[in-house]
């Protein structure tokens, strides 16, 4: 595992993170990340074999009956949206093709 | 008109009419107002919805019996308020009112509690010392130019300041339990799945709990009862019956037959002389009240704060791709497709931490990195819950500095975000393993600084830590210490 974080690593996963980052920021946070995995590679050096990994930290989750039950008034929904058109249900959006 | 500061008396007061549910909030209102332009605690008061339900609740007859009758309560503002504009103190919900109530709200209403407001924090709760906030830091009572801790450093700092005798926080690695220590207070985080989520804004949901902050544990014991229980509407919460958490704090403050761990080799490097010192005396006086102190192992406790680190990003970087400018919230409004538009509203809707973070963890679940950071931190978190498990078969508590230093100066650590993490390093480990933990005062600095001392405890054991706690609390006066935050605004 190399601890080199170049600013095209940060290009490549803010590309999968949808998340458009000014050249200062890819610059920061190449060195930032670089540094936090440097730190984080400690966890490498713990044997682990056969180890089961761990989720989450409670019982199993509760199932339930799968039963519909009344939801959030859609109106109300639609309000929070930065664009909607309530008469049709549809949230907006730019266009999704370029 | 004197209102009483503590949950228990207000309650007692407002039941017996002694003083109306009214004037207890405008006395909150009125220092919150005198106050907060001082210390930014909080992001919003929402004084006409407090008054109205204060009133309401005057007028009814059958009231006496709720348990927080009255009762003035702030919210961290990751918790969904209906009317009430929930931001995580950032920019992508600069505008957001969610149309429905987190649970914890419905039934902290149902128990008679008066909501006055939501408090700053670090953004998404990503942070430790609330500079994270995209409304500025909030500042500490006890020191002006220093931070509160974080991510609930608002909730702390309007409990430190008398500004409300309760309010909630959440806690994924120590965010309710370091700010109690740096303000001065009582704060607990849960046993994972005993406070229902519904309605939590998720940072990282293997980890995330919702808890109390107050100015003693018997406040902490009383709006936990309220709290607690299974949530149909959020499938991670217990099923575990609730105990009666009041009745479970000893009266007389005796520790006899409990035994205490410590694990004293964690201690070796990075925490402060001033507050070891105050640590090792707080274990004297447990041990003065009957505890026995053992010496316990956490082997991998090293590992916690990497392991953390992994993990948190990781569920945060899904949890945070919701934040799309499609269902709430801001929007950046000058892109012409689709595409375009989640990368601006997301780029520029994120502050700088929560945008590291995204970046770390999509990078460690990424293809090639998953199995070398993801799973192998899933992998230690194993390992990490059991030292804990061996730990608890010779200890029923254990017993650690909260945070290894007292209240940081403002800007003291926030262009080295390894330097913040390790602020974390005695708290991430009750997150990883699922365990309650509290954090309540045990002394100060020589410059007057709040020092906290943490007891964690098994899984759902949660009424053993807190009489711990209270038993602690009733053999000192530390608790009782408040800050002047400014001499012509004390009351």
């Amino acid at each position: 595992m190399s601890n080199t974080f170049s600013r095209g690593d940060v290009e490549r996963v803010a590309r999968l993170a949808r998340l458009e980052l000014t050249a200062e920021e890819k610059d920061l946070f190449a060195r930032q990340l670089a540094e936090i995995l440097a730190y984080a590679e400690q966890i490498q050096q713990v044997p682990t074999e056969g180890v089961e990994p761990t989720s989450h930290a409670g019982d199993a989750a509760a199932l339930r009956d799968d039963r519909v039950v009344p939801s959030l008034p859609r109106e109300e929904v639609l309000a929070a949206a930065p664009d909607a058109d309530p008469s049709t249900g549809l949230f907006k959006v730019p266009r999704v093709l370029g | 008109m004197d209102v009483p500061i503590d949950v228990q008396s207000i309650r007692d007061a407002v039941a017996r009419r002694e003083v109306s549910a009214v004037d207890v909030c405008r006395a909150a209102l009125e220092r919150i107002a005198a106050l907060d332009p001082v210390l930014n605690a909080f992001r919003f008061v929402a004084r006409e919805r407090a008054l109205a339900r204060a009133a309401e609740l005057d007028s009814r007859r059958d009231g006496q019996n709720l348990p927080l009758l009255g009762v003035p309560i702030a919210l961290k503002d990751n918790m969904c308020t209906r009317g009430v504009p929930t931001t995580a103190s950032s920019r992508i919900l600069e505008n957001y009112t969610p149309p429905y109530n987190a649970t914890v709200v419905n039934r902290l209403e149902a128990a008679g509690a008066i909501i006055v407001g939501k408090t700053n924090c670090d953004e998404f709760a990503m942070g430790s010392s609330t500079e994270n906030s995209a409304y500025g830091p909030t500042r500490n009572p006890w020191a002006l130019d220093r931070t509160p801790g974080g991510s609930s450093g608002g909730s702390a700092a309007a409990v430190a300041s008398g500004m409300v005798p309760l309010a909630l926080g959440s806690d994924t690695g120590g965010s309710i339990r370091q700010p109690a220590a740096l303000c001065g207070v009582v704060g607990f985080k849960p046993s994972y799945g005993r406070v229902s989520r519904y309605g939590l804004l998720a940072f990282a949901s293997s980890l995330d709990q919702i808890g109390p902050f107050a100015a003693s544990v018997k406040d902490v014991a009383l709006v936990l009862s309220a709290l607690a229980g299974h949530d149909p509407c959020d499938s991670t919460s217990s099923q575990v019956v609730v105990p009666d958490f009041s009745a479970a704090l000893a009266s007389d403050g005796d520790l006899h037959g409990l035994r205490i761990g410590v694990p004293r080799h964690l201690f070796r490097e990075g925490v402060d002389a001033e507050v070891m010192q105050a640590f090792d005396a707080a274990v004297e006086v447990t041990r003065n009240r009957g505890a026995e102190i053992v010496e316990v192992t956490l082997e991998h406790s090293p590992e916690a704060i990497p392991v953390y680190y992994v993990i948190a990003t990781a569920e945060a970087s899904a949890n945070l791709a919701r934040y799309d400018g499609v269902r709430y919230g801001y929007r950046a409004d000058d892109a012409t497709t689709l595409g375009e538009m989640y990368d601006r509203t997301r780029g520029r809707g994120f502050g700088r931490e929560v945008k590291r973070r995204i970046i770390l963890g999509t990078y460690v679940l990424s293809a090639g990195y998953y199995d070398a950071y993801y799973r192998k931190a899933q992998q230690v978190r194993t390992l990490i819950r059991r030292d804990y498990d061996r730990a608890f078969t010779n200890a029923d508590v254990i017993a650690m500095p909260t945070s290894p230093t007292a209240a940081f100066k403002l800007g003291e650590r926030t262009e080295d975000p390894v330097q913040m993490y390790l602020s974390d390093v005695f708290t991430v480990g009750a997150n990883l393993a699922g365990l309650p933990g509290i954090s309540v005062p045990c002394g100060f600095t020589t410059t007057r600084i709040p020092i906290g001392l943490q007891f964690t405890g098994r899984t759902m054991e949660d009424a053993t830590v807190l009489r711990v706690a209270h038993a602690y609390e009733r053999a000192t006066s530390w608790s009782k210490e408040r800050p002047v935050v400014a001499p012509e605004l004390s009351r």
